[in-house]
């Protein structure tokens, strides 16, 4: 066997991938909960801790580019544990030959959406390899920060009559960098929905501390996301298919291209699985936060199918929802 | 979308539902099968099928490009991938389809320049990029996809573009269509026959079908009220004793077809016999480069070897592609071959009818959420 591009996108063959070879030889109970960060305990108090790495091709795209979407993810799945993001650091792999002042213009975005989530960036590290070993630059990072008290968030945490928000549209960020990336015009460019969701969750969790999964459905997309929590939560979901927020021109685009926007990748999206007694009070906080204006209730966890996503189409018929599958997309984050 | 509501109304489909579980179907069964894998997702897609009677039969035809193309013409693709120098360029189901021993897909893993592309100009674009390359075009596809190569083809022509070729495995519908009702193998009441090739082709083009099989063919577009006013006409006219052609697509579909289309097709190409998996071979169901255009035919250009092909023991896309078995009825579904680690095309493509199942189908628990 030899790594496929599709293990990297995000869907089953990525997942099958970290359980066979990473989680099988760490070994480690806080890794295996496979949530978009750990979360432990130190003196006085809870802190979560995050890794991710940005990859994205073109670097530059409608609504972000590298620099500011590594921010935006690390500070995201700090937010998706329940945590105050703190701190971040940044390892860079540049190609030579890369433009200093694209880089310039990549940490400038880098430092603004850094103080626009009140993150720190304290610690980096800068290599260069030779032209063709990457491809102009990667940048890695590494997140930490604190979890309140009374706060408990994971994917193990679904239970049957809990309800799913979401914050917005879908798949917009994976249609702006595809778009952008294949040269394709359409009416007018989609925009990324690259955003950081601290203060968004931080609302959120102020309207009712009793949330039970938070999660930002990058690769892979709403779809694969809601299957992880189904899985760890050994629950079924069930999705309404007319109550699916899509922008018309990236259901425009999905459509000219084939893709399901259920699939496509997010980057400033939450989906928040809810007890009903907090419903009311969550989506009220959603909606009063400029990015989650357009938050609505797109499903519901049920009992039976458990592990499964299923959707209720528009004319009452149902479909299976299953993980992404090879790889939609490559290189969007 | 506003374009589309109109034929996404969920209540008028409910309402055409409740007007079809309403009938008594004196006749008992109707089987009606969609010729298109595109029809086959959108069925899945809008939960369509466990809401008709169980009386009318939706069953999946040969329509899905990928899952039609011969063993050994994926054995070609893959032995041309192979060829020093050479860049592949396709459509990006094809690359995951296993031959007899590899893909292209495995074969870019190892080093293999695949190159998926989104239109046949790009793949133009990538021989005018690197002059010092031989690129080939995979053609796959049916009558939809054949103008835009053709038109590559003449593109390439004029612009003196000499590495560039195209391995054309190009299907025509209609002649498999008179196969699958020539073999008696499955009994079929009616077509719903394809979208997007009857805008190339014409809603004529069905004509002959309908008046020496008497079985009618009603051309329908892709949103479930499109689909469901198909069914309703196909229903209608086996309960009348009628078999003509309909066009309920007439947005997009006329009785002629698209002349230009047809046109660039008949320019570059000519009609000649060539084998579909699982159907096995079929007179004038290819499409094969006219003497004047011989020199981009990837076929002529690169000798290449005799092929001998080698299907996986088990796998049944034959029968699933001439409807005459559905994909849980296979040993390996599920349990051996899943888009990850297909056996055969039919699992492979998006449009695939084992895929399809594999995605969409709720296969347990069924009444669990009839309630919902
Ligand atoms: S399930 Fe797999 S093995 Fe069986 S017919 Fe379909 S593609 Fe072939």
């Amino acid at each position: 066997m030899i790594i496929q591009l599709d293990q990297g996108s995000g869907g089953r063959a990525m997942h099958e991938l970290i359980d066979d070879i990473f989680v099988s030889a760490l070994q480690n109970p806080l890794l295996a909960e496979r949530n978009d960060g750990a979360v432990f305990e130190i003196q006085g108090g809870r802190m979560a801790m995050t890794t991710d790495s940005f990859v994205v091709d073109p670097i530059f795209f409608p609504g972000g580019n590298i620099g500011s979407l590594a921010v935006h993810g690390t500070v995201n799945d700090l937010a998706m544990c329940g945590a105050k993001p703190l701190y971040i650091t940044a390892g860079f792999i540049l190609e030579e030959g890369l433009a200093c002042s694209d880089l310039r213009i990549i940490v400038a975005s880098m430092a603004k959406a850094a103080q626009e989530a009140g993150v720190q960036v304290i610690a980096g590290d800068t290599k260069v390899v030779p032209r063709g070993k990457a491809d102009k630059l990667f940048i890695n990072t590494t997140g930490v920060g604190i979890v309140p008290a009374g706060i408990d968030i994971g994917g193990r945490n679904a239970r049957p009559g809990d309800l799913v928000f979401i914050n917005g549209t879908i798949g917009d960020h994976g249609m702006a960098v595809l778009c952008k990336r294949e040269g394709l015009a359409f009416e007018n460019e989609i925009q990324s929905d690259a955003a950081a969701l601290n203060g968004l969750v931080e609302l959120m969790l102020d309207a009712y501390c009793g949330i039970h999964v938070l999660r930002d459905p990058t690769r892979g997309g709403v779809a694969t996301t809601l299957n992880e929590i189904a899985e760890q939560s050994g629950v079924g979901i069930r999705l309404f298919e007319e109550a699916l927020p899509v922008r018309e021109d990236v259901l425009g685009a999905c459509e000219v291209l084939g893709f399901d926007p259920l699939y496509v990748a997010n980057e400033g999206k939450v989906l928040a699985v809810v007890p009903q007694k907090g419903a009311d009070a969550v989506l009220a906080a959603m909606k009063s936060h400029p990015l989650g204006r357009a938050s609505c209730l797109i499903g519901e966890i049920v009992s039976d199918d458990p592990g499964r996503v299923f959707l209720r189409t528009m004319i009452g018929g149902h479909r299976l929802v299953d993980m992404l599958r090879g790889e939609q997309l490559p290189r969007i984050c | 979308m506003k374009y589309l509501d109109e034929y996404r109304d969920p209540q008028l489909a409910k309402n055409l539902i409740e007007r079809l579980r309403r009938k008594a179907f004196p006749k008992g069964e109707i089987r009606l099968m969609e010729i298109c894998g595109t029809h086959t997702v959108a069925i899945f897609r809008s939960g369509l099928r466990e809401l008709l009677p169980p009386q009318i039969k939706l069953i999946s035809g040969p329509g899905c490009p990928v899952c039609v193309t011969a063993n050994e013409d994926i054995d070609r693709a893959i032995w041309l991938a192979e060829q020093p120098g050479v860049i592949i360029t396709t459509f990006g189901d094809l690359v995951r389809v296993p031959g007899s021993s590899s893909s292209l897909h495995l074969k870019r893993s190892t080093g293999a320049d695949v190159r998926i592309v989104y239109a046949t100009l790009d793949a133009l674009q990538i021989a005018r990029e690197n002059p010092d390359r031989q690129v080939v075009f995979i053609g796959i596809g049916f009558e939809t996809t054949a103008p835009t190569i053709a038109a590559a083809v003449q593109q390439a022509s004029e612009l003196g573009v000499r590495n560039f070729s195209v391995f054309s495995a190009h299907k025509l519908l209609p002649p498999a269509m008179r196969t699958l009702l020539d073999a008696h193998e499955v009994k079929l009441d009616g077509f719903i026959c394809p979208g997007h090739v009857s805008i190339v082709i014409g809603a004529g083009a069905y004509q002959e079908i309908a008046d020496n099989y008497k079985v009618p063919c009603v051309i329908t577009g892709f949103e479930h009220l499109d689909i469901l006013q198909g069914i309703c006409s196909l229903i209608d006219q086996v309960e009348s004793g009628r078999a003509e052609v309909e066009n309920r697509y007439r947005r997009a579909v006329t009785w002629e077809g698209n002349s230009a289309a047809l046109r660039l097709i008949d320019e570059v190409f000519e009609p000649v016999d060539c084998t579909w998996r699982g159907i096995g071979p079929i007179a004038k169901s290819g499409l094969g480069f006219r003497p004047g255009w011989k020199m981009f035919d990837a076929a002529d250009r690169f000798s290449m070897p005799d092929i001998r092909v080698k299907e996986h023991p088990g796998c049944r896309c034959g029968e699933v592609l001439r409807g005459v078995m559905t994909p849980p009825e296979c040993g390996l579904f599920r349990k051996v071959c899943s888009p990850r680690d297909p056996k055969g095309p039919c699992m492979v493509s998006g449009e695939g009818t084992c895929g399809a199942y594999y995605r969409y189908h709720k296969d347990s628990g069924q009444s669990s959420v009839a309630s919902g």
